[in-house]
């Protein structure tokens, strides 16, 4: 039921873990719609350096974490705001209907750690 | 990947050797209509005929009380329709448990729609139905009880003939029909209906090594019953179609071949359940689902903090174990198994649910290997997981 690409992003998922002196982390999800979406960000110049993330869920929301990671690197805050779940789950060759909803939010917690890195730029 | 370990036999089973054996001449060479009058045709009643009797012999009853149908959720929907309806003028209440297989806990949604009043009766932990809880349940109203023989997530046991001597007790003399969903019983658990004490009870013929597509249904004389299938006058006008001749046949060797391995089956099935269940309990934040000891003996479910069913699944599945999971992501419905929130876990944890379903062909060897795989694969979802590290 996945591509190839969810596949090998589930077995080999890119980036897992957190950065403890992230600039930036936002999660998405709640358990009890079985998905939680952690990410965390390091910018640096007005572009992200480094991505981590730590997901609770099924093959599409570890697949779909893994890949956000990898697109968002070296992106500049502007860019990595347009990349959409949607954009995540083209590149990973698409996902099966029933996970477009519930598993398919790593986008949005990128967004989520994005606020959180701009609310830290205001207050320092 | 080496071979398959196929541990997900309450889901469906491999047909017998014999099994197909016995199906194989009623396709092409006696594919007569049992309805026709003619050699060939006749030949094919008579297979029809001794699959009943052979039914019936599993089940202590008559065959004339053996009714073959589509498949277990068929057999439900009859039963718990055919009562239902046939009894309206007398009364509208039914009972059920709350972790019914979908085939009757839907029944029962969609008989609720039709105005008619369901009472879910709750579970214990372990998912035992309390059968004094069904006697309280009972009202002048109730002409149905459905409760299963035993739970297909979690392997319970459900104590039916101590609820059939609470139903009859509570009946005062009148007519409350008592069905059980019993498809996964078979092969497993003594299916004699008069012990059990029920009026009504569903098979599902791939369950037990037989073909997919061909249920049974128990029906003992007298019960009330409203036809639901329409048409010619096939299984004594219960059920209109031609018969399925080669499932049919099929269902009558499977059931016979069931009972008689039955002794052995659960020999087998308990030393390895238990071998599986003393492994994956020793690791940390790991539980047993359902009962310790009134469970099937081929049933080793659990659960998993911090991590998700699919995700489980499909690391198992690379290393060639076919398993099953009670976790919202591995069903369309986006909610985690009703079965396992039915015995009080919560919600966030009933993601992590995994189910075993062991049978005659696994090994020692294929249990100690996934045994051996599990804890790998918990701690490798766990380190990805954000749960881990804030509820530790």
């Amino acid at each position: 039921m996945y591509s190839d690409m969810v596949m090998d992003h589930f077995k080999n998922p890119r980036n897992i873990g957190s950065i403890t002196d992230a600039d930036g982390v936002g999660s998405e999800g709640n358990p009890v719609c079985g998905d939680i979406m952690k990410i965390y960000i390091k910018v640096k110049d007005g572009r992200i350096e480094d991505a981590k993330f730590q997901t609770f869920g099924c093959g599409a929301a570890i697949a779909t974490s893994s890949m956000v990671t990898e697109m968002v690197k070296g992106k500049t805050i502007e860019e990595a705001l347009v990349i959409s779940n949607k954009a995540v789950a083209e590149a990973l060759g698409g996902l099966p209907a029933t996970k477009m909803h519930c598993s398919n939010l790593a986008a949005d917690a990128l967004h989520r750690a994005i606020e959180d890195y701009q609310k830290k730029q205001k207050v320092g | 990947m080496g071979k398959l370990i196929y541990l997900d036999h309450a889901a469906t089973t491999p047909v017998h050797p014999k099994v197909l054996e016995a199906m194989l001449p009623y396709f092409s060479e006696r594919f007569g209509n049992p309805s026709s009058v003619y050699t060939i045709a006749q030949e094919a009643r008579q297979a029809v005929e001794a699959a009943r009797t052979q039914v019936a012999e599993v089940l202590g009853c008559t065959p004339r009380e053996v009714t073959f149908t589509s498949g277990g959720t068929e057999s439900d929907n009859i039963a718990v329709k055919a009562v239902a309806f046939a009894q309206q003028k007398l009364g509208n209440h039914i009972i059920t448990s709350t972790i019914e297989h979908h085939a009757v806990l839907e029944t029962a949604h969609a008989l609720e729609k039709m105005g008619f009043q369901v009472t879910f009766v709750p579970v214990d932990k372990y998912g035992v139905v309390n059968p004094d809880d069904v006697g309280r349940a009972i009202t002048d109203k109730t002409t149905l009880v459905s409760i299963m023989l035993a739970n297909n997530e979690v392997g319970t046991i459900e104590p039916i003939s101590d609820i059939a001597k609470v139903i009859k007790e509570r009946a005062k003399g009148r007519k409350i029909a008592f069905h059980t969903d019993a498809v996964q019983g078979a092969g497993s658990l003594d299916l004699n209906v008069d012990k059990l004490g029920v009026d009504m009870l569903s098979l599902s013929s791939h369950k037990f090594y037989g073909p997919k597509g061909v249920g049974v249904l128990y029906i003992r004389r007298g019960s009330p019953f409203q036809t639901w299938q329409h048409g010619g006058t096939q299984e004594r006008n219960r059920r209109a179609g031609t018969e399925n001749v080669p499932g049919i046949v099929g269902t009558g060797v499977a059931l016979k071949i069931a009972e008689e391995n039955r002794p052995a089956f659960v020999k087998h099935c308990t030393f390895l359940r238990d071998r599986l269940i003393a492994g994956i309990t020793k690791i940390e934040r790991a539980y047993l689902t359902g009962h310790p000891t009134q469970r099937l003996a081929n049933n080793a479910s659990f659960y998993f903090e911090f991590i998700e069913g699919e995700s489980i699944l499909l690391n198992l599945d690379f290393e060639g174990v076919a398993a099953s999971s009670g976790s919202a992501c591995t069903s369309a419905s986006l909610e985690p198994s009703h079965v396992i929130m039915g015995m009080g876990i919560p919600v966030e944890v009933a993601h992590g649910s995994i189910r075993f379903t062991l049978g005659l062909g696994n090994t020692q060897e294929e249990i100690d290997f996934v045994a051996s795989i599990i804890p790998g694969i918990v701690s490798r979802l766990r380190a990805m997981s954000p749960l881990t590290s804030e509820k530790r």
